[in-house]
C-alpha cells in the first residue's frame, strides 16, 4: 500500500510506555486535522492495543512494542504488533468481556473498545510469533 | 495521577486526577482501598473533573471497586467525567451499576 505520510515507533514493554504511544501517535495524527473526539478514540484504541500487548502477551518489561501508522489520504492505518505468546483463541479473545484473567480485575472490554472507537479492526498472528492488531479510521466527513 | 479524598455529610468523595491507564491503575486500586476501609461513610461518589483520560483498565479498577463496596452495601457513583471518559464509560455499561450524578446531589 501507498502512504501518503508514515511513521512506526518501538518502544519497551512497560506500562509507563503507554503514554507515550498513545500520544505519540495523536502527535502524528494531526495531520489529519481531527475532532477531539477522533483524537481521543485514536488514543483510546491505541492505549488499549498497548495493554494487551503488556498484560498478556508478555511476562517481562524487556520485551518489544512497535506500532506503525500509515496515513493514505484521510484515512489512518494503524498496526500494533508483539512478538509474545500470541492468543490461542483471537474470535473467543474478541468477545466482550472475555478475559483470560478477572481475578486481576480485567474488564474483558480491549478489543470492543478498539472496534468501537476505530472504523475497522482486524487481529492475526504475527509470524514467527505473537500478534498483529490492523485498526483503521477515517476522517474527515466519512468517518465515525 | 493524583487522588484526593473528602467526606462531605457522609459520602466519601474520591477525586481522580490525570491519566488512568494500566502504568496507574494498580497504585489507584492500593490507595482507593485504603482510603475505602480508612475512612467512616455511608457511600462513595468518584469525582472525575480532572480525570483527563482512562481506558478499559479504569473501567476495571472501578468495577473491582464496586465489588468492594457493594459488599458492604454502600452504593457508589460517579460524577463529572471528561467527554473522552464519558464516552467509556457509557459504552462499558458501567452506569448501570455505578450511576451518574449531578454534581449538585452531594
Amino acid at each position: 500500500m501507498k502512504f501518503n505520510n508514515e511513521a512506526t515507533i518501538r518502544f519497551k514493554s512497560k506500562s509507563v510506555n503507554e503514554y507515550f504511544a498513545r500520544n505519540a501517535i495523536a502527535a502524528f495524527i494531526m495531520q489529519l486535522n481531527p475532532t477531539i473526539e477522533q483524537m481521543n478514540d485514536v488514543k483510546t484504541a491505541v492505549s488499549e492495543a498497548v495493554t494487551n500487548c503488556k498484560v498478556h502477551a508478555y511476562d517481562s518489561e524487556d520485551d518489544y512494542i512497535e506500532i506503525f501508522c500509515g496515513i493514505e489520504g484521510e484515512k489512518l492505518h494503524i498496526k500494533v504488533s508483539d512478538s509474545g505468546k500470541g492468543i490461542a483463541d483471537i474470535e473467543k479473545a474478541m468477545q466482550p468481556f472475555y478475559t483470560t484473567c478477572p481475578e486481576d480485575e480485567r474488564s474483558g472490554m480491549g478489543f470492543t473498545v478498539m472496534e468501537t472507537f476505530m472504523d475497522s479492526l482486524h487481529v492475526e498472528n504475527n509470524t514467527p510469533k505473537g500478534t498483529v492488531v490492523y485498526m483503521t479510521k477515517i476522517f474527515g466527513n466519512s468517518g465515525k | 495521577m493524583n487522588i484526593d479524598f473528602l467526606i462531605k455529610r457522609d459520602v466519601l468523595i474520591i477525586y481522580l486526577s490525570g491519566e488512568l491507564d494500566e502504568y496507574n491503575a494498580a497504585s489507584a486500586k492500593h490507595r482507593i482501598d485504603t482510603a475505602l476501609d480508612k475512612y467512616s461513610y455511608k457511600s462513595a461518589v468518584f469525582d472525575l473533573s480532572n480525570l483527563a483520560f482512562m481506558d478499559s483498565t479504569g473501567v476495571g479498577m472501578f468495577i473491582g471497586r464496586y465489588k468492594k463496596l457493594s459488599r458492604q452495601n454502600k452504593k457508589v457513583f460517579i460524577q463529572n467525567p471528561c467527554f473522552q471518559v464519558e464516552k467509556i464509560l457509557r459504552m462499558s455499561g458501567l452506569y448501570q451499576i455505578m450511576p451518574k450524578i449531578k454534581n449538585e446531589v452531594i
